[in-house]
């Protein structure tokens, strides 16, 4: 279609367009330059880094402990899949085996962080396209979900709950009941979205066919998520290369077959209906038990102990001021964040503070091929194809 | 799918294209390979096409400074294999201001990642389609993450009420950062190391 229209139009002389970085569908701080020919864009260029905050150089200053908060101010509607990522990195190079319990806590509060970026990307992208009734009803479910958030850490969003060593509390009396209350009332909720969207007339014409990407394609430009499983790869870390739990757990992989933003907008409705699964059955399976090693060089003692007990006073003081050692090495270690996979590059000196401290966010190789995607598709597409991609930029900028 | 272990396929690749390998090892389970700097396009390009490896995706590129060591930097790449699931790590060590070549012809999305590698450590990239800077400001000067470049920076920018416009102005700051050194005799790390074993499997039992 876009070809044709080009054909057919008068000539034109092709013009520079400036997108954001103040523009409410640029979904942050996002400057986009479009060359235009008429309305189809001819060649994007993303201008990124205006919410650069030095984040890996300000990791290399701060003990290991120190450095879980900065992973919730990446990407900051999915904080503790990252914080995950950083402390199985930290575990690894410890060779540190946590507490099954931790195990099956990191899994569900995983799982319910992929509802709550699917619920925000699901709703901000149908208000791109002109659908504001998904985001009203989406955001009452975000805010129960960022309840059980601030019970289980104490805050809403950055949660620093997930730390070297397991969890940093157990979860509080009742909790458990409430979020399986959630499981089973939540997927009626899924079912309302979808009957807005996903049979809406002018939902499907803003995005079918819209910045498809093929799976080569998908590869090339180093895809992952939801955003390489909507172009028909099945691949998910959970399930190729499962991590805590993950390969006790019963779900589904879906995939797309277009790789356009309604086939992605399908596949994120869809795991979230996966995500219920696996919250139910991790709050089914959890065993009693210990939420963190007890290994006081590593986490912290009771605070009962460290009333009575010199030794435990001396720990505590200790880790919050020089922290553990982390033994020479390096790795990569990756999860399946809401967004794709998010992993982390450490490079560990042999003290107390991380060497080199990589961040690789999902959606910094999302929006790299946002030229491609965008080429031939008229100006009002970009905002359909920004919605889809899923793009925070807390951690493309970092 | 199916199950190699790393030890083959590191041999594997270690036989099929050995001088342009100058070492490798495994450790924590994942195989690091160190590459020569002016092969690396000819590696990657053998590790995606090759039948028995087959790594689809570059997953990351990124640089890292070892101050005081020659050459100074790495350049640390991350491949993928989605056919076989397993991930390989290429390094290219390389001296200041000598460029790398740029693997964007092999995959696509080397791109932004080694402009990124360019902006914060400053190591060129030859035959880069479009190297600009990427994180930093525009018109920024100097390379962040280098180890010499100070945590706090040279410039700080705020907007002037008479002049109208953003101006830019030599860090000042009331108390300089500090950097505590709080590295001390008390059990060090070999004595947390030594202790982490028999402590975990105790945790464990007592969870179960």
């Amino acid at each position: 279609m876009p070809d044709a229209l080009r054909s057919e139009a008068p000539k034109t002389q092709s013009f520079t367009l400036n997108f954001g970085p103040q523009h409410p569908a640029a979904h942050g701080v996002l400057r986009l330059i479009l060359e235009m020919d008429g309305e189809v864009v001819e060649r994007a260029d993303p201008h990124i880094g205006l919410l650069h905050r030095g984040t890996e150089k300000l990791i290399e200053y701060k003990t290991y402990l120190q450095a879980i908060p900065y992973f919730d101010r990446l990407d900051y509607v999915s904080p503790m899949p990252q914080e995950h990522a950083f402390a199985l990195a930290v575990e690894k190079l410890l060779e540190l085996e946590i507490p099954i319990r931790a195990k099956y806590i990191r899994v569900l509060f995983s799982e319910i962080t992929r509802i709550l970026n699917h619920l925000l990307n699901i709703t901000t992208m149908a208000i791109d396209v002109g659908a504001i009734t998904p985001l009203l009803w989406g955001f009452e479910e975000r805010e129960i979900l960022m309840g059980f958030y601030e019970r289980v850490s104490g805050a809403r969003m950055h949660a620093a709950y997930f730390r070297p060593g397991g969890v940093q509390k157990d979860l509080p009396a009742g909790l458990a009941e409430d979020i399986m209350a959630f499981a089973n009332r939540f997927p009626k909720v899924i079912d309302d979205l979808e009957g807005l969207l996903t049979e809406n007339r002018i939902f499907k014409q803003r995005t079918v066919n819209i910045g498809a990407m093929n799976a080569e394609q998908a590869l090339d430009w180093g895809f992952t998520g939801p955003m390489l499983r909507a172009s028909n790869v099945a691949w998910d870390l959970r399930r190729a290369q499962p991590y805590e739990v993950y390969d006790q757990m019963d779900f589904l992989v879906p995939v797309g077959k277009n790789g356009d933003c309604y086939d992605r907008y399908l596949v994120r409705i869809e795991e979230m209906r996966q995500s219920v699964r696996i919250i139910k059955q991790c709050l089914q399976q959890m065993p009693e038990g210990l939420v963190k090693v007890k290994n006081y060089k590593i986490t912290t003692p009771p605070r009962a102990e460290m009333k009575t007990s010199m030794e435990a006073l001396i720990h505590h003081f200790k880790l919050y001021t020089e922290g553990y050692h982390v033994p020479k090495g390096e790795t990569y270690t990756a999860v399946e964040a809401p967004k794709g996979e998010f992993g982390v590059y450490l490079v560990s000196d042999g003290s107390n503070r991380p060497y080199r401290c990589k961040i690789r966010p999902p959606s910094f190789a999302f929006l790299q091929a946002f030229d491609l995607m965008s080429k031939g598709h008229m100006l009002a597409d970009v905002p359909s194809i920004i919605g889809s991609l899923d793009i925070v930029f807390g951690e493309i900028d970092r | 799918m199916p199950n190699r272990k790393l030890e083959d396929l590191g041999s594997l690749i270690a036989e099929e294209i050995g001088m342009d390998i100058l070492s490798w090892s495994i450790a924590y389970n994942e195989l690091m390979m160190t590459v020569e700097r002016s092969s690396i396009q000819r590696v990657l390009t053998y590790l995606r096409d090759s039948e028995s490896l087959q790594f689809a995706q570059l997953i990351d590129v990124c640089g890292v400074d070892y101050l005081g060591r020659e050459p100074r930097f790495d350049v640390v790449y991350h491949l993928l294999s989605l056919v076989y699931n397993q991930r390989i790590r290429l390094k290219v060590e390389v001296e200041e201001g000598m460029p790398v070549p740029s693997v964007t012809s092999v995959y696509s999305s080397a791109n932004w990642w080694e402009r990124e590698a360019f902006d914060l450590y400053g190591i060129p990239f030859d035959d880069h389609p479009d190297l600009r800077r990427i994180l930093t400001d525009y018109g920024f000067e100097g390379h962040p993450l280098r180890k010499d470049f100070p945590l706090t920076g040279y410039v700080e920018v705020r907007y002037d009420e008479e002049q109208k416009r953003v101006v830019y102005e030599p860090v000042k700051l009331p108390q300089a950062f500090r950097t505590f050194d709080f590295e001390s005799p008390w059990e060090g790390m070999e004595f947390a190391v030594q202790t982490l074993k028999p402590k975990d499997n105790q945790s464990i039992k007592e969870s179960s």
